[in-house]
């Protein structure tokens, strides 16, 4: 889609697919993504106004493993959907791959999630229509139109890595909750992002299916290099991550 | 376009049911539009050409007489009490020219010269009053083809032969090769051989219409050498009027359309067309709402689903065209089959219907239909296609 094709920004005309980390250093540091100054209310300019994200800095880098945990109400999801580009946050700045995204309009941002964010919610939600396989080449799809048969074999070989590959052509409806789950996350990496971001991807599976799971971001994560933010109430899983980002009423109390 | 097509058909797919019933709701409609739309232009087409079958698109007559009064001295004020002269019947001055002017005129197919006049039929003891018309049978039958109406011999008129109507044949006793007696007026008589015997379905023109050669006409109502109506057919039917119009200035004469001798049944038609356009308009006003409700529970059925695809980097304008594809697709569909469906009721309606009249199919009234029913689908679903291009992803995938 022409729409999507090229990217304006106040740094020149870029093309999504070629939005890598940025190297800062010859250390091998790339930064994905840097928080500055988040903050993000509602109902701006009412008596209700309330701001739930107070002024957040992070910084996410390559091969980065993550977790974002809090309870209920401190604001993860909100932060989730303003990294993932799906929300506007009131003010700072957040950059992907060191570019600004408050210049972005809604063509670019689309383009940039589609791109370079892979996007695993906690609901599985695949496209009931489609299947397993069609449903993994969709990001591709949606960009660049009817898949060629090299993108079609890259389909199959991400559905081979989570394990489905006999289920190829079945519909969603026929899959398991854990396998539906896990053709979500052939979807999030079909377009190689440099960023996956999981909404309590675990959240209705028993324990052992989400084990599995977690398996899976923690191989695509090394073999892929993306960086990964999970979001979780389970602190078995978050325990296992490289960091912990802690979240309580809209502000980091804690990183290690 | 595409990835479109391929979401917008899934998704009907999906919800067949749905898709099915509001194909059946499309088509029913269509197929109302399409029965109606061809039975009422068929009935017109028809009733049109029996109205003139048996009349002129034209005719061309002398001016009507006047009275002429002297001026009156300026300042003067006259009350005038007018007694409206008798019109003779009177020959059209140089009709050859008028004739060969008229003939030049491209939007003019035909012309005739007639010599009309009133006489008496006498057989026996019985006396009928009947209107002689004289007239050049090969000009006379381009502007109406009298042979197609001969029940009995032949349209053959000349040295005595005349041709009568069915009625007046029936009220005299007349078959073909029977003398009947011709008196006018003035004293002047004839006797003529029956040669043929039409039936134009006009009870008026059956009992009274007697064509004659036109010179033996011209005598017989005294009128030698003249021409009292220049009959003329043209190309394009509902343009007579105007042409009418043009050819009384061109001419000085008198002339008057098949438009305005039938004003009623004029009226008539162009009522029944109106409220066939207003029944239309109606029925694809319904189905263009049933299309937009389709696709609006469509949307709010699938928000979650919309929600994931705008996450995945489906734009805006994507998700505005996979609804718009399915209102069209539902349009072009709905309408294929309701097209197929309405020329099956035309087709019923000649074979089982009253068979007063025979419908031809409109097979060009198809792909206007179609045309028409695919902008309609697209447009009636623009709001549910906007709706869905501007829900918040991140609402919409939260949307259960």
């Amino acid at each position: 889609m022409s729409d999507a094709s090229s990217i304006r920004t106040p740094g020149g005309n870029i093309d999504p697919t070629t939005l890598r980390p940025s190297t800062t250093g010859s250390n091998g540091h790339e930064e994905v993504l840097r928080l500055d100054k988040i903050t993000k209310s509602y109902n701006i300019g009412k008596p209700t106004e309330v701001e739930v994200l107070h002024g957040l800095n992070m910084r996410l880098e390559r091969h980065d493993f993550a977790a974002l945990i809090g309870p209920s109400g401190s604001g993860k999801s909100t932060l989730l959907n303003i990294i993932g580009l799906l929300d506007t946050p009131t003010s700072g700045e957040l950059y992907l791959m060191g570019q600004p995204t408050s210049v972005m309009d809604d063509a670019q941002r689309t383009a940039i999630r589609g791109s370079a964010i892979g996007f695993v919610f906690q609901f599985h939600h695949l496209i009931q229509a489609f299947t397993a396989l069609e449903n993994v080449l969709m990001p591709v799809m949606v960009a660049r139109g009817k898949p060629d048969r090299e993108t079609r074999e890259r389909g199959m070989a991400l559905l081979a890595q989570v394990g489905l590959d006999g289920h190829a052509h079945k519909q969603p409806s026929e899959l398991s909750g854990g396998q539906q789950q896990r053709v979500a996350i052939a979807r999030a990496l079909m377009t190689r992002p440099a960023l996956l971001l999981a909404d309590e991807p675990t959240g209705n599976l028993d324990s052992k299916t989400a084990g599995g799971i977690f398996d899976l971001f923690r191989q695509f994560n090394a073999e892929f290099g993306c960086a990964v933010l999970i979001v979780t109430h389970d602190p078995r899983l978050s325990d296992t991550c490289d960091r912990v980002i802690n979240l309580v009423d809209g502000q980091i109390v804690s990183e290690d | 376009m595409w990835i479109e097509s391929t979401i917008a058909l899934k998704f009907m797919r999906q919800g067949l049911t749905q898709t099915i019933l509001i194909l059946v709701g499309i088509a029913v409609g269509v197929s109302v539009i399409v029965f109606i739309t061809t039975l009422v232009t068929g009935l017109q087409e028809n009733i049109i050409e029996r109205t003139l079958g048996t009349q002129a698109h034209i005719r061309v007559q002398p001016a009507d007489e006047i009275n002429a009064f002297a001026p009156s001295a300026p300042g003067t004020i006259s009350l005038t009490l007018e007694d409206k002269r008798a019109q003779r019947l009177r020959s059209i001055n140089n009709w050859q020219q008028v004739m060969d002017a008229l003939e030049t005129l491209p939007e003019i197919r035909a012309v005739s010269p007639v010599v009309s006049g009133p006489g008496f039929a006498r057989r026996g003891d019985v006396i009928k009053s009947i209107t002689l018309v004289g007239m050049e049978p090969e000009r006379y039958e381009k502007i109406i083809p009298i042979s197609q109406d001969i029940v009995q011999g032949a349209f053959k008129v000349g040295a005595g032969d005349a041709v009568i109507g069915q009625q007046l044949a029936d009220d005299l006793g007349i078959r073909v090769g029977n003398r009947m007696r011709i008196e006018t007026g003035a004293g002047r008589g004839t006797v003529v051989t029956i040669a043929g015997i039409f039936e134009l379905g006009v009870r008026e023109l059956d009992s009274r219409y007697v064509y004659l050669d036109m010179k033996q006409t011209q005598s017989l109502v005294g009128l030698f050498g003249a021409v009292t109506v220049i009959d003329v057919a043209v190309n394009d039917l509902f343009d007579a009027e105007n042409i009418s119009k043009r050819l009384a200035k061109l001419t000085s004469l008198k002339s008057e359309s098949w438009m305005k001798t039938n004003a009623q049944l004029m009226n008539a038609l162009s009522s029944q067309t109106l409220s066939t356009s207003i029944i239309n308009f109606f029925v694809a006003l319904s189905v263009a709402f049933g299309i937009a409700s389709v696709l609006a529970i469509s949307v709010t059925q699938r928000t979650r689903e919309i929600g994931i695809l705008r996450a995945m980097g489906t734009t805006q304008q994507q998700m505005l065209r996979v609804f718009l594809i399915q209102g069209a697709l539902l349009g072009m569909a709905g309408s294929a089959a309701g097209s197929f469906v309405g020329s099956a009721m035309v087709w019923a309606f000649n074979v089982f219907g009253p068979k007063l009249f025979y419908i031809p199919l409109r097979t060009d009234l198809i792909p206007i239909v179609m045309f028409a029913a695919t902008l309609t689908g697209t447009l009636a679903a623009m709001v549910p296609a906007w709706r869905a291009s501007k829900l918040d992803p991140v609402v919409a995938i939260r949307y259960v």
